[in-house]
């Protein structure tokens, strides 16, 4: 049984990251296709997407869009969460139901929907409609997270606070907000990975200012290329860099 | 005024904002797509008309029919098989795997995820391609004496679908598992349960809620994915989010497109009332 269960998680480890080894191995192919043999390695492609002008556009493009959306998230699912949280209020269950909604609702939806009422408002297609997508996307996560987080000992502090004269927007940012911190940086990240990485709000919502994903598509109708491995490997790179880093700062558990 | 109006008047104030933008950029939208999905197409201009002339022609013609039927062959087939892979991984990660390596292998066990999703489905393709790592590998050591056909065909897709989901199943199970207690598992045992039994009996039974959070789950993102098809499916068969986007691209055909997400929706709506008595999600 013990030699079976390590064979097992030795097969299914192969499955899980032979795409993610092949798609790094061959961002180093010396040759202009990333299928064996392997011939390398090689910087060359590397050097290529980093000078790619339309590429760094989108990448800051994307960056932009994935810190602000993330942020307007964070603010209106933290807004919501401290409201629902504190008190009980009539309608509290559908209001909640309402803000967890669009979690349940393919993302292919909420743009079709949300490229209809721009067209009828006479709205462009850009970064800014994109954004607003993201952010719709984003507010029941944050909501989620944050209300799931809010707890009596919370409450009691912000209650003490009160009583010691503290006023509404002091008791928010130097009461709850630290006390919440580890939930607001998660949902906050979170959030900004999926911006960062989402593609058909991006694709429908965006015309001539695009973002990574949407690049990185139309990158691939042009057949394969080691180019497309390099940017991939790049910015899975970057996600690790980040994940670790919340891994030993944040989400550390105190040493007992 | 009391304290407690005053109290619930600040509340509602503090959940107005994400509701207002709820509602304006989500409901009111969907609302538009479903009066949209009623408007039919003359020309190249939308005319708007309250008739289920979409709706009639999804459920009769045959292009549009089979690609409901293939979204959910293909959605069932993913589900049912990322569970059966994902079940022992979560099983031995947390029972075989000693308490201090848990969270490192359940990191490794996702770490893929943090790849792009558009880069992952491009990944598969090099793997799975004629001239890709398997075919050449398979042939390298003798189990195949020509490349075989996966690329551009449902299996394609599967795999590409079950790769994602494997792992996202994986961290539902697990944490629905770790939450047991190794009694029950020696309960079983004393009554005479023998191994087998007390997997089917009692092991397996508590882990249906992560199984059906995962699930459902599973179910909603692989219905309304359009990356993984359009990147690995080829074009021999089309789900359902590849025709909504066709109507969109080559005929700007709004009113089927929308008529076509009411009914994907309609879809999850079902998949979730069968499977809520099992959802438990937390608080919310």
């Amino acid at each position: 049984m013990r030699a079976l269960s390590w064979i097992y998680i030795g097969a299914i480890f192969t499955f899980i990251f032979l795409p993610v080894v092949v798609l790094v191995l061959f961002s180093f192919q010396d040759s202009r296709l990333p299928v064996p043999p392997f011939n390398g390695p090689s910087l060359k492609w590397y050097t290529q997407v980093l000078n790619d002008r339309g590429l760094m556009e989108a990448l800051t493009n994307s960056l932009l869009v994935a810190l602000v959306s993330a942020a307007v998230a964070l603010l209106l699912g933290f807004f919501a969460a401290q409201g629902l949280a504190r008190i009980r209020l009539p309608g509290s269950v559908l209001m909640r139901g309402l803000l967890i909604a669009p979690m349940t609702v393919s993302y292919l939806i909420i743009a079709l929907g949300l490229l209809s009422m721009f067209n009828d408002l006479g709205f462009r297609p850009s970064l800014w409609t994109t954004g607003v997508g993201h952010v719709v996307i984003n507010v029941p996560l944050c909501f989620a997270i944050l209300f799931a987080s809010m707890g009596d000992h919370q409450k009691n502090a912000e209650r003490a606070a009160r009583d010691l004269g503290a006023g509404e927007v002091q008791v928010l940012f130097l009461v709850t907000a630290p006390m919440l911190k580890p939930a607001l940086l998660a949902a906050y990240f979170l959030s900004v990975t999926f911006s960062w990485d989402e593609f058909i709000i991006a694709f429908l919502l965006t015309r001539f200012d695009v973002t990574l994903p949407v690049e990185i598509w139309s990158m691939l109708r042009s057949g394969l290329s080691p180019a497309t491995n390099a940017i991939g490997s790049l910015v899975f790179l970057v996600s690790i860099a980040i994940l670790f880093l919340l891994e030993f700062t944040v989400f550390r558990k105190p040493r007992a | 005024m009391s304290i407690e109006t005053t109290d619930k008047r600040r509340a509602f104030g503090f959940v107005a904002p994400a509701l207002l933008w709820t509602c304006a950029f989500f409901i009111l939208p969907f609302a538009a797509m479903i009066l949209l999905s009623l408007a039919h197409l003359e020309g190249r201009t939308v005319v708007q008309g309250y008739d289920f002339g979409n709706y009639i022609k999804i459920f009769t013609e045959p292009s549009l029919l089979k690609g409901i039927r293939v979204s959910l062959e293909i959605t069932l087939v993913v589900t049912v098989i990322s569970v059966v892979l994902a079940w022992p991984l979560a099983w031995i990660i947390a029972t075989r795997v000693p308490p201090r390596y848990q969270r490192l292998a359940i990191m490794l066990a996702v770490l893929p995820f943090w790849t792009s999703y558009v880069v992952r489905s491009y990944a598969w393709a090099l793997v799975l391609g004629q001239n890709g790592v398997l075919m050449q590998g398979l042939i390298g050591i003798g189990i195949l004496d020509a490349p075989i056909q996966i690329m551009a065909t449902r299996a394609a897709t599967v795999i590409g679908f079950v790769h994602f989901f494997v792992m996202l199943l994986t961290l539902t199970i697990y944490s629905n598992l770790i939450q047991l207690s190794p009694n029950y598992a020696r309960a079983a045992a004393d009554l005479g349960a023998n191994g087998w039994n007390t997997f089917r009996l009692v092991i397996l039974p508590l882990t249906l809620p992560g199984i059906m959070t995962g699930a459902f789950l599973t179910f909603v993102l692989c219905i309304g994915d359009y990356i993984t098809p359009q990147i690995l499916g080829g074009n021999n068969e089309l789900t359902m989010p590849q025709l909504i986007m066709l109507q969109l691209g080559r005929r700007g055909d709004f009113p089927m497109a929308s008529a076509l997400s009411v009914v994907l929706m309609a879809l999850v709506t079902v998949a979730y009332a069968l499977s809520a008595r099992w959802l438990k999600m937390e608080r919310v």
